[in-house]
């Protein structure tokens, strides 16, 4: 560059800089490029998300342990159109299920884990001042919220909200209400606030990183959002097209996933035809399944820093479970069909899709049992975070075992689509994902707000969460064992195979309810510590990552001074070392 | 604050951020246009006849199509390449070049959509014309975006050549990479759905 | 540095043109080529195969992937290996579930 460029250039930046001083309101609070404030942005929007994703199935769960009932109070809020009198019509009971499962992990888990915490830890833990492209970073939430008030106006159209199941299956959903159309443009909406979101990750963690931190120096956190971004980078554009090619078929009248002689009550549809149900199924599940991986990958980071943290210990085998977590990866984006092994497929693909299956059980092991070995012979601290990080584990373990029959083709026969898959996924997301989620939120707190959460609180949550999950999801397998199927409105109550299980409905139930009762100590602890928490320094938790050399919370730019790797990431109980940690950025 | 290796390459990777950006970018869209080919395979081999697509399609218009975007990628590397010669009146010419090449592009891509339409050819009708529209519809809606893109380097955002030229000849190589992406998009629809 | 820069841009240039002639005379040939109404296979195969060409001219010259870095490489890998599975599995898929029906 020539001497005026270099001048003219520096100019620029000076007048730049002098610039920053002068953001109002709306630039530092609302259309803030701070990694930090869209961090929180993304999890407390996620946070909402999740609960009223909750209260949804909440409203379900009347429906299945009263069939028929009326609803006191609330019912009648709900109006004529959803519950008459008071008692749920099938409709509404199926817009319930599709959006429920729709915002739990489009709008609640995923913004919550990759954008919330992603966004707010991944720069600091590795040491970078900011994301590498801060106003990417912040089109990618208003892109999520656009999103989300989407989904959210589609309950206030003709006809509701979108009722075909999260997964949205052709036929149905082409012939399926406006709300069907709106959770197509939503969705279409939230891929691209992921897509671009995961460019921005994988750029800012292999380019922003701090000197000396090598890749086998990364928290596992951060190896964990980066294979997480990959895995939105490239499943989630084919559920974009097939997206645009069920809007086509809806709104253009094209027959992409409608067969030919299709009849729509009793009506032969006016449609070309030639069209492939199937095609909808391949393109969503390609998604789909890397997306459980999406789900539960941030979770695994998070756990994994926390028991790291209250064990006093390093993990043990981190190199493995780095392995193990980009060979997982990389084996979810060839699973994907044995969530349609009941679709007629030939015994070669099913035998093909049930070893890679198979296969892919494997690294998850390694992670967890790693994990599991690291507890052993650590001084282990009994805080909040720590006890939903470890609860976790056995959690995750039960979700993780029970999908080895569903993945076997044969074994699947009995058991696909009934409550034993419901029971399956929610172990692994509910008190898998999200108590680890909640591990986060009482871990970093501190980080982001410089003060503490209440310690009692949060065990009041964590014991009456942790025995309501519980209580809500191990009786789903019974159900699903007796042959019960999902997404049936009055949960099995009109079948004679269903009558001794169909009690199990109301104790699940009755889990939701008072799980939600236990969720009041979280929202309050939350709100009332962020002024009244206790008053903390940069690094309570006696931690060794580079985002406790942080101020709490961080100053715009993240650090006073630059920070630099010297060691590993876990550098716990060193013998000979004057304290219990040797922070990673300790020269 | 500023954020490192935006215009100056980091040293043990040898990339810029907006390089890695944009190529993961194009990592997605192959993606998504593969989806559509998928789906193309899935639906044509389960059909039980399937037209030629010179029978339906207007062959010489799209070939001219082809050619004319063809150019514009040359065009495009040649914009670039002028701004690495530090000849910012030559790179003007050829990027605008680049964006009359691309509106040529849609304007003929009109005329072939108005003329299906006017013979009652419609997404609706059969599914090669379904895929065809769609196929060929994310297209256009790509070469919009390019367009869009290079138009503002063209113009307003050709500024930051006189502030931070380094930093502006990086963007337009960016916005480069995705005009040529979107060329070899067109040099797989083009015999796919017109030649065979 | 900047002269380093001018001389490789001048030898850059010359490729371009050279793969613009050679884009333009590899389009007339598959048109021609499409113009003989071969067996759909062969067409296939041929049309794949030119497009391949062109397709590979315009990412190694146009868009410099021939003196790229590692990262981007492999990147690229990955993505192609996922690209090649999206594209194969459900078309195989599907035929294997019509073959074991019957229908096929």
């Amino acid at each position: 560059m020539s001497e005026q460029g270099v001048v003219a250039a520096h100019k620029a930046h000076v007048a730049h800089e002098a610039h920053h001083e002068e953001l109002g309101f709306w630039r530092k609070y609302v259309f803030s490029v701070d990694h930090k404030v869209i961090g929180i942005q993304y999890a407390v929007t996620g946070l909402l998300f999740l609960f009223f994703g909750f209260s949804l199935m909440m409203l379900m769960r009347w429906q299945l342990a009263y069939p028929g009932a009326a609803l006191p109070l609330l019912g009648k809020l709900l109006g004529e159109a959803r519950m008459p009198g008071g008692t749920m019509v099938p409709e509404f009971y199926n817009e319930l299920g599709a959006m429920h499962g729709t915002i739990m992990v489009f709008l609640g888990v995923v913004p919550l884990a990759v954008g919330g915490f992603g966004n707010f830890v991944v720069p600091l833990q590795i040491g970078a001042p900011d994301m590498a492209f801060p106003r990417l970073n912040m089109l990618s939430y208003w892109s999520f919220f656009l999103g989300g008030v989407t989904m959210l106006v589609s309950f206030l159209v003709p006809g509701g909200a979108a009722q075909s199941g999260w997964t949205s299956y052709a036929p149905l959903s082409v012939i399926a209400g406006t709300g069907q159309t709106f959770w197509l443009i939503g969705m279409i909406f939230l891929i691209t606030s992921s897509l671009l979101g995961a460019i921005n990750f994988i750029t800012t963690i292999i380019q922003l990183r701090a000197k000396g931190l090598t890749f086998m120096r990364f928290p596992f956190f951060v190896w964990a959002q980066f294979v997480t971004a990959f895995l939105l980078l490239l499943a989630f554009p084919p559920l974009e097209a097939a997206g645009v090619m069920q809007l086509m078929d809806r709104v253009a009248g094209t027959s992409f996933f409608l067969p030919t002689g299709l009849v729509v009550s009793g009506q032969v549809a006016h449609i070309a035809g030639g069209g492939n149900p199937l095609l909808w199924q391949h393109l969503f599940w390609f998604l789909a399944h890397p997306e459980v991986y999406v789900l539960i990958l941030p979770a695994m980071g998070i756990v994994s820093e926390i028991i790291a943290n209250n064990t006093r210990k390093p993990l043990w085998g981190y190199r493995s479970m780095v392995y193990s977590l980009v060979f997982l990866g990389f084996m979810s984006f060839i699973v994907w069909a044995h969530h349609m092994f009941m679709t007629g497929m030939g015994t070669a693909m099913a035998t093909f899709f049930q070893t890679t299956t198979m296969i892919i059980s494997i690294p998850s092991v390694v992670i967890l049992t790693a994990l599991i070995i690291s507890l052993w012979g650590g001084s282990i601290r009994y805080n909040t975070p720590m006890l939903f990080a470890v609860a976790f584990l056995p959690m995750f373990g039960i979700g993780g075992l029970t999908g080895l029959p569903l993945g076997l083709n044969v074994a699947d026969i009995p058991l696909h689509d009934t409550y034993y898959v419901i029971a399956h996924f929610h172990y692994v997301v509910a008190p898998g994902t999200i108590f680890a989620l909640f591990a986060g939120v009482y871990f970093w707190f501190p980080k982001a707000t410089g003060r503490m959460m209440n310690e009692t609180l949060g065990k009041i949550h964590f014991v009456g969460s942790l025995v309501c999950m519980n209580v809500v999801f191990m009786p789903m397998f019974i159900v699903g064992l007796h042959g019960v199927s999902r997404r049936l409105f009055d949960g099995g109550a009109s079948y004679d195979f269903a009558q001794p299980v169909l009690h199990l409905n109301v104790v699940s139930s009755w889990g939701a309810w008072i799980m939600a009762l236990f969720q009041i100590p979280f929202i309050f602890n939350f709100f009332w510590s962020i002024w009244n928490g206790k008053k903390v320094d940069q690094n309570p938790w006696e931690a060794t990552t580079l985002e406790w050399a942080a101020p709490s919370p961080p100053p715009h730019g993240n650090f006073v001074v630059v920070p630099q790797a010297y060691r590993g990431p876990y550098e716990y109980s060193v013998p000979g070392a004057p304290k219990d940690f040797t922070a990673q950025y300790e020269a | 604050m500023e954020i490192p290796y935006t215009v100056e390459v980091r040293p043990d990777t040898g990339l810029t951020n907006g390089k890695i950006g944009i190529w993961l970018f194009l990592a997605s869209e192959v993606m998504l246009f593969g989806a559509l080919f998928a789906s193309y395979i899935l639906i044509r081999t389960g059909a039980p006849t399937w037209p030629r697509g010179h029978t339906i399609l207007n062959v010489p218009l799209a070939t001219v199509n082809t050619i004319v975007l063809i150019s514009s990628s040359v065009t495009m590397v040649m914009a670039w390449a002028s701004l690495m010669r530090h000849r910012f009146g030559t790179y003007r010419i050829y990027m605008g070049a680049t964006i009359l090449l691309g509106g040529v592009f849609l304007v003929i891509k009109y005329f072939e959509y108005s003329h299906k339409f006017e013979t009652g050819l419609f997404p609706s009708t059969s599914n090669f014309l379904a895929i065809y529209f769609t196929l060929t519809g994310l297209h256009m809606l790509h070469v919009m975006g390019g367009m869009a893109v290079n138009a503002y380097f063209w113009g307003p955002g050709a500024k930051l050549y006189k502030t931070n030229p380094e930093w502006f000849i990086n963007r337009v190589e960016h916005s480069g990479l995705f005009w040529h992406f979107v060329d070899l998009v067109w040099i797989f629809l083009f015999p796919t759905l017109y030649l065979l | 540095m900047t002269t380093d820069h001018a001389v490789d841009i001048d030898k850059q240039v010359r490729i371009y043109i050279t793969v613009f002639v050679s884009l333009m005379a590899l389009t007339i040939i598959t048109v021609a080529i499409a113009r003989l109404d071969l067996p759909i296979h062969l067409a296939v195969t041929v049309a794949l195969f030119v497009a391949i060409v062109k397709g590979s001219l315009v990412a190694c010259y146009f868009m410099h992937l021939i003196a790229e870095k590692k990262l981007i490489y492999a990147v690229l890998a990955l993505t192609a290996f996922f690209f090649v599975a999206l594209l194969a599995l459900p078309v195989i898929t599907h035929h294997d579930g019509f073959w074991i029906h019957g229908l096929h």
